[in-house]
């Protein structure tokens, strides 16, 4: 590499156009400029995160009781899922860079191999994320959210385990007139309702001893700081009259894991992130089919390869931060 | 670019003959580093929960430096930027680093004092 910028051989070709002193064509250069535009547009994200969460940060969820699924399997497997996430982005990344090597040797069926693969490969990443926010969205144990919006979740004392509000609410009969469409000009449908009412969960909770309540404050000090504050029976006893509404899942407006922003959060970065992935892989075909009609063969240089290639490896870098910021820290 | 890559990772120490290698080599590195991050994540060691550097845990240094390395690998060899022109390589790098450096500053130290306002300050948020 020379440490020089070269202009060219006379005074004329400097500004005669051409040049290319940063040793990059106009594409490539182009983007990797959108990819630093959108590198700060991530940041933002997460940065806006770590304000929330600084803001917050005693009573923050704790990333790790809350993704805990795998599919097809039942049990509690923090962490487990995400990683093969992150494998199979970083894979799919060495796929796509084995594609841009393959371009640089003329290999057109390699090209061809590889670029499957990549696709294939984000395929099953923006299908695991779908699979991650209908998981998220439908929630496991379900709490009570009191009037100033704080979520109070159950723990079950004998098993130390928490407790889902099917474990102990008591069903109590009662008659409930659904609003219908024909009752109101401007009413289209309820919407969801979680499974038990207030008085369900109340009464249940009552007729239970050892349920207790666990707050969303994080312990400070002692052998258990880092841990959610677990209350006494009779501390929960008195935190439950607190109670207003029953909470499974997430929305954007409130979610059963905690924080309202923490749901928020989670929906606009993996969701813009999911974005990036699923449009990536829509860029991919498109060059995919182009190397199969043999338009880069033609043209004699993969160098559009190379530059989807950029796009994509960005993906998986930006994974990378939103892995380490959303589920490990 | 195909006749004038770097073949070297770790400042040398680990030289590949071709360009092929270097990136399974790479993969096989980034592998074991998401590994040990996931294993700490689960296994959360007592002793790096509960000491601090600068204010923070020292689990969540490890992690923020082991995603900035994961980072680096894949902006330098999965993105070609080992092979770019120096000037091309610094102005893509420096120019968000200085920028987010700056923003985070700003965010977290503005979100540290809202959360001493909630806590010292005449606000009721519990309840």
């Amino acid at each position: 590499m020379d440490s020089t910028v070269t202009t060219g051989t006379g005074e004329e070709n400097v500004w005669g156009g051409g040049n290319q002193p940063l040793g990059a064509s106009y594409g490539k250069m182009m983007m990797w400029f959108f990819i630093v535009s959108d590198a700060l547009t991530f940041s933002g994200f997460l940065a806006a995160y770590g304000f929330s969460r600084f803001k917050f940060i005693e009573t923050w969820p704790i990333a790790d009781e809350v993704f805990t699924h795998v599919p097809f399997f039942h049990g509690n497997y923090p962490m487990i899922y995400v990683a093969f996430m992150t494998f199979i982005l970083i894979m799919s990344s060495v796929t796509m860079v084995l594609a841009v090597d393959a371009g640089h040797k003329m290999k057109q069926n390699a090209v061809i191999w590889y670029m499957f693969l990549t696709i294939i490969g984000g395929a099953i990443f923006v299908g695991s994320q779908a699979w991650e926010w209908a998981t998220f969205i439908k929630g496991d144990y379900g709490a009570i959210e009191t009037k100033g919006g704080r979520i109070l979740q159950f723990v079950d004392a004998e098993t130390g385990e928490r407790a889902a509000l099917a474990d102990f609410s008591k069903i109590i009969p009662s008659e409930r007139t659904e609003h219908e469409r024909k009752n109101g000009v401007w009413f289209y449908d309820e919407g969801s309702r979680p499974s038990f009412s207030l008085d369900e969960v109340r009464e249940g909770f009552l007729a239970n001893p050892s349920i207790l309540i666990r707050t969303e404050a994080i312990l400070q000090e002692g052998e258990k700081s880092g841990e959610k504050t677990l209350l006494t029976r009779e501390q929960s006893l008195e935190k439950i009259k607190d109670g207003k509404i029953v909470v499974q899942g997430a929305n954007l407006v409130r979610n059963e894991y905690g924080s309202r922003l923490f749901a928020d959060f989670f929906f606009f970065i993996t969701g813009f992130h999911g974005f990036h992935v699923f449009s990536g892989v829509v860029i991919n075909v498109i060059i995919f089919f182009n190397v199969i009609l043999g338009t880069y063969e033609r043209r004699g240089h993969y160098e559009m390869v190379e530059k989807v290639g950029l796009y994509w490896h960005f993906v998986d870098l930006v994974w990378v931060f939103v892995f380490t910021f959303f589920y490990l820290v | 670019m195909a006749h004038d890559q770097k073949l070297e990772i770790f400042r040398g120490l680990l030289k590949f003959k071709s360009n092929t290698q270097k990136i399974w080599g790479v993969l096989i590195f980034l592998s074991i580093v998401t590994a040990v991050e996931v294993v700490l994540g689960i296994y959360k060691p007592h002793a790096l929960t509960h000491s601090y550097f600068l204010g923070m845990k020292l689990l969540n240094w490890i992690f923020i430096i082991l995603t900035l390395v994961k980072a680096y690998y894949i902006a330098w060899d999965f993105m070609h930027l080992r092979d770019e022109k120096t000037a091309l390589r610094r102005a893509i790098v420096w120019t968000p680093i200085f920028l987010v450096a700056y923003l985070v500053f700003i965010l977290l130290f503005e979100a540290d004092y809202v959360y001493n306002v909630y806590k010292d300050g005449f606000i009721k948020w519990n309840f």
